[in-house]
């Protein structure tokens, strides 16, 4: 058996990766069946389509409302949510929400942070930076538990350890905890809970994500399925909500299509088996229940996409997994190809607006527009009417004015001059046709490697005559034209 | 210039000159695919509860805290954490005192940190009230408060919840009128649509992640 | 109420474009331009040739103007739009005509019905021509099906036949189901479905030469689905699909083949033979 390489320990590209990703078999077909169940579940959650389609439409809607008043809405929610005894803090950076996570631990001396799922505090990269600085910050999602515990980052944002069967979750468990080896998934689940449950119990401080941030009531809403986010939110003394400044919405009744459309189109789920919904922290005559809770909202790179109203429909996202659980390019290399916090195709919409296109020139070209990912989307982001937007801002030059962050990382003027000889061909008809003629007359000369095309393909012959010469000839001889 | 005002200075400027979306909301949407007759809602309610591993009994307003007894004994169950201060928990105490039962009520009496070792490892079950319950997904309504708090229905292996049959709505939209949530939400409202469980490990359903592994829920169908 | 509201501004947030209704058909024509489009005017002549006889047997005079050459679609997906759109330009003068046109390729159909629309997005006056050409361009399927309402005879022998639907033709032209009506016409062709039907073949135009890691694996798994399947052949109705499945299939030195679309049903009702 040769030696594997971790996807996540290549540095190249995309297509480094993603090289590697294709010849791992395991990888391939854990990812195959997965995304094939995760399809038939969404499919069967939503039998009716004119119910289906008419809520995708307000979920759109809603979600375009909040956005076209997100200033207002911030502010609105931090008044309420502050009148609710919540402090409500602004990061622009990664770096910024770390410092103001690490000062709120510091000031309670806090050494151990318990955390339920966040895509947020991935961005940040928390738990490294609290590592480095002392503090024990510990997945408490199951799947995200898992990957944390074999050193790596998670490949899916809704099923983190998707990449993984049984036997390697086992192995894992048995390796760093010690404990025996067994087939049972059960088992391996009660193993989890019995050594997250102290640590719950000890921790200073919680952190958790936000699903959605209601202004009308300021109030946290956050669902899930283990309970890990209760805990993390109620047992502690303090909670810390990390969000992006894109997840609040105008109304408590907004959330009701938005919460309906999520857990359908995540795991074909009416609802999740907890949805969890803050108001503050506890009160003088409660007994339970965190003493300080904070919010943290986060920008990293959401206000550039915001600045673009073609872009901005990219923050309608409420990261379901949809998008990814459909794409035939994310279900061949798996979540640890994109390299980044966020993978599939919300991943290449959302993440050069987050790093800038220079961290990932390919993630608008990782894509064969076929479009399934907008159909599914269940807030109506037109995935691939975006990525065809980034490879323009991709291939501008700098006079052009990219507007995204690093544009023109694939700005290249001998592909531009490419591109202008094959407009003068195809623009100019005595051209194009003196090239018909000029490739079917000299058809046998066709190299057999012809770029990376006859990677997959034997070498592509021109036919002996163009339609051009066929159809002038029939149409002559038929009395057409 | 503080990251606040940064943030929303940027935005501003991404908004010059456009005006707000109107209200379009559509509650037509979100209720109307969501409709049951009275006489259908337990069964819609106990179908998708059911289907995820609750344990569901239809009682009365009398005769539930033999149930409870019962399914306290079924399992081997030592002690129940119960609110005394509400009209349920009364009830109960008082049927199972004159039951002679063996079971050891336990109070949620005193804040989580006088006896947190207690509570998370050493409390077998709880039982707690419900404002009502969803039947479109299948979900119990829960306010906890002072008598019932958060902690309570999460940390013990089993939880039992009880239900009265008129407190069932059709679906989240109408809960939010009906009980004007709008108006003012407690510190922490959950819905709660069956025991814990996960699908991390290769999609394969477990139950009892982190929250109760049991959800026993007594419908008061009288009540 | 929300139909009212209309927000000029360019940066006005927006929202998904409506559902656009079932589409309304012509009577059938006199006439009509056939657009060839540029994989089929190179690579499957043959296929844009028994488009034009499918069309002149339902009666139909064909026009096929000398000056046309591709939609555009390599430089848009690519990113270059200004050069994608002088292309388009030209097609759209040669285009110009109080008739139907209609493309055997339901990529480049979605070129011209969809896509002109973003590429002349600051051009107001260019586009009530480009409007007007999406309200008269129909892939070849649809036409067929919907327009001529084709009465079809099966001269061939029974066969057993895959069909792959290309992306653009199920998303952005909605006929997917329209060749499976056809073939449906062709009492004895027997459809089969083969696994993961849905699932892109992984061309993506120019897809298949950026990243052809990812697409090579996407057009094994379909080449091995469609074998599997238990047909004779695979059709298709699209050239980019077509010359991506075929070029797999003759590199894996498989006997199984694919054909246009338009080829296989000229072959059935004309009993012509295959060439």
């Amino acid at each position: 058996m040769s030696q594997r390489i971790p996807v996540t320990e290549l540095t190249g590209g995309f297509r480094d990766r993603a090289e590697v990703a294709l010849a791992d078999g395991q990888l391939r077909t854990n990812f195959r069946t997965a995304m094939d169940s995760l399809m038939k579940k969404r499919a069967d959650a939503f039998p009716d389509e004119e119910e289906r389609e008419g809520l995708r439409e307000l979920g759109n809607r809603t979600k375009a409302r909040a956005l076209s008043r997100l200033p207002d809405l911030l502010e609105q929610l931090e008044t309420k949510l502050t009148d609710n005894g919540v402090k409500v803090h602004w990061a622009e950076t990664t770096e910024q929400a770390n410092e103001i996570v690490h000062g709120i631990i510091q000031a309670r001396q806090g050494s151990q942070v318990v955390k339920g799922k966040s895509m947020v505090s991935e961005e940040m990269e928390m738990n490294d930076y609290l590592a480095e600085r002392g503090v024990e910050c510990l997945e408490s999602d199951m799947g995200e538990y898992i990957v944390q515990l074999d050193g790596e980052k998670p490949s899916h944002i809704i099923i983190p350890a998707i990449h993984k069967n049984r036997r390697q979750v086992s192995k894992l468990f048995h390796d760093k905890l010690g404990v025996a080896e067994t087939d049972d998934v059960n088992e391996l689940i009660q193993i989890g809970r019995k050594t997250l449950r102290r640590k719950f119990m000890e921790a200073d401080v919680g952190v958790s994500g936000v699903n959605f941030a209601i202004a009308e009531t300021g109030t946290l809403l956050l669902v899930e399925n283990e309970g890990n986010g209760r805990m993390s939110t109620t047992a502690p003394p303090v909670h810390i909500a990390v969000t992006g400044i894109e997840k609040v919405v105008e109304n408590l009744r907004d959330v009701v299509p938005l919460l309906s459309l999520l857990t359908r189109s995540a795991l074909g789920q009416p609802i999740t088996t907890y949805v969890n919904m803050i108001s503050g922290p506890r009160k003088a005559d409660e007994l339970d229940g965190p003493e300080e809770v904070h919010l943290v909202l986060l920008d990293n790179g959401r206000s550039g996409a915001f600045a673009d109203a073609q872009m901005r429909q990219t923050l309608n996202c409420i990261r379901c997994g949809a998008c990814m659980n459909h794409c035939p390019v994310y279900t061949r290399v798996g979540g640890h190809t994109y390299g980044e916090v966020y993978p599939g195709p919300i991943g290449k919409i959302v993440t050069p607006h987050m790093v800038g296109l220079h961290q990932v020139p390919d993630h608008p070209s990782a894509s064969s527009l076929c479009g399934a990912c907008g159909d599914v989307c269940p807030v109506k982001i037109p995935i691939p009417e975006l990525l065809q937007r980034l490879r323009q801002e991709n291939v501008k030059s700098p006079a052009e004015g990219p507007k995204v962050k690093d544009g023109g990382a694939k700005y290249s003027r001998k592909e531009r001059l490419i591109w202008r000889f094959w407009r003068t061909l195809n623009s100019t008809p005595a051209l194009y046709r003196l090239f018909l003629w000029g490739a079917t007359r000299f058809r046998k000369l066709t190299p057999k490697h012809v770029g990376p095309w006859t990677d997959n393909h034997s070498a592509p012959v021109p036919a002996k005559r163009s339609l051009h010469d066929l159809a002038r000839e029939h149409l002559a001889r038929n009395g057409g034209q | 210039m503080s990251a606040r005002s940064n943030i929303l200075n940027k935005l501003r400027t991404g908004l010059a000159g456009s005006i707000p979306r109107p209200d379009d909301f559509d509650e037509r949407l979100v209720t109307e695919p969501w409709q049951y007759a009275p006489e259908d809602r337990i069964m819609r309610l106990r179908n998708l509860m059911e289907g995820v591993h609750t344990e569901i009994h239809q009682v009365s307003s009398d005769n539930w805290p033999e149930k409870v007894a019962a399914i306290l004994a079924k399992r081997g169950l030592g002690n129940l954490l119960h609110a005394p201060a509400t009209a349920h928990g009364q009830q109960l105490a008082e049927y199972l005192q004159q039951s002679d039962s063996s079971v050891q009520l336990l109070a949620y009496d005193r804040p989580v940190e006088e006896w947190k070792e207690e509570l998370f490892w050493q409390v077998d079950a709880s039982i707690t009230g419900t404002v009502g319950a969803i039947a479109a997904t299948g979900s119990l309504v829960l306010w906890p408060d002072r008598h019932e708090p958060r902690l309570m229905s999460l940390l013990p292996p089993l939880h039992i919840a009880l239900l009265k049959a008129s407190e069932i709505e059709d679906n989240l939209y109408a809960m939010m009128q009906r009980q004007n949530w709008s108006e003012g939400l407690p510190t922490n409202l959950l819905l709660v649509s069956g025991p814990s469980k996960t699908a991390d490990i290769e999609q394969v359903l477990a139950y009892g992640a982190h929250g109760p592994k049991e959800l026993v829920v007594l419908i008061l169908e009288d009540a | 109420m929300s139909e009212l509201f209309y927000d000029a501004a360019p940066n006005a947030t927006r929202v998904a474009p409506e559902r656009p209704g079932p589409r309304h058909y012509p009577a059938k024509p006199r006439e009509v331009i056939l657009f060839g489009t540029c994989v089929v005017d190179l690579f499957f002549p043959e296929a844009g040739l028994d488009a034009i006889r499918l069309l002149e047997r339902e009666g139909v005079r064909v026009h096929f103007p000398e000056g046309q050459s591709c939609c555009g679609q390599p430089a848009w997906t690519s990113g270059y739009a200004a050069e994608a759109r002088e292309v388009a330009r030209a097609q759209l003068a040669i285009l110009d005509a109080d008739m139907p046109v209609v493309v055997p390729s339901g990529s480049c159909a979605g070129m011209f019905c969809q896509h002109y629309r973003e590429l002349f997005a600051d051009e107001p006056d260019t586009l009530k021509r480009v409007e007007s050409l999406a309200e008269r361009t129909f892939e070849l399927t649809e036409f067929l099906l919907n327009v001529c309402q084709v009465e079809w005879q099966d001269l061939g022998e029974p066969t057993r036949i895959a069909l792959h639907t290309s992306c653009s033709a199920r998303r952005e032209m909605n006929t997917h189901l329209h060749a499976r009506e056809l073939l449906g016409k062709l009492s004895n062709v027997e459809r089969v479905d083969h696994d993961h039907e849905s699932e892109c073949c992984g061309f993506g135009g120019t897809f298949s030469v950026r990243m052809p890691e990812v697409s090579g694996a996407m057009v094994m798994d379909k080449t091995q689905s469609l074998m599997a399947c238990g047909a004779d052949e695979m059709v298709t109705a699209d050239g980019g699909c077509l010359m991506n499945i075929n070029g797999s299939l003759d590199k894996q030195q498989q006997t199984f083949r694919g054909r246009h679309l338009a080829s296989f049903l000229w072959e059935r009702v004309s009993g012509e033979g295959k060439v």
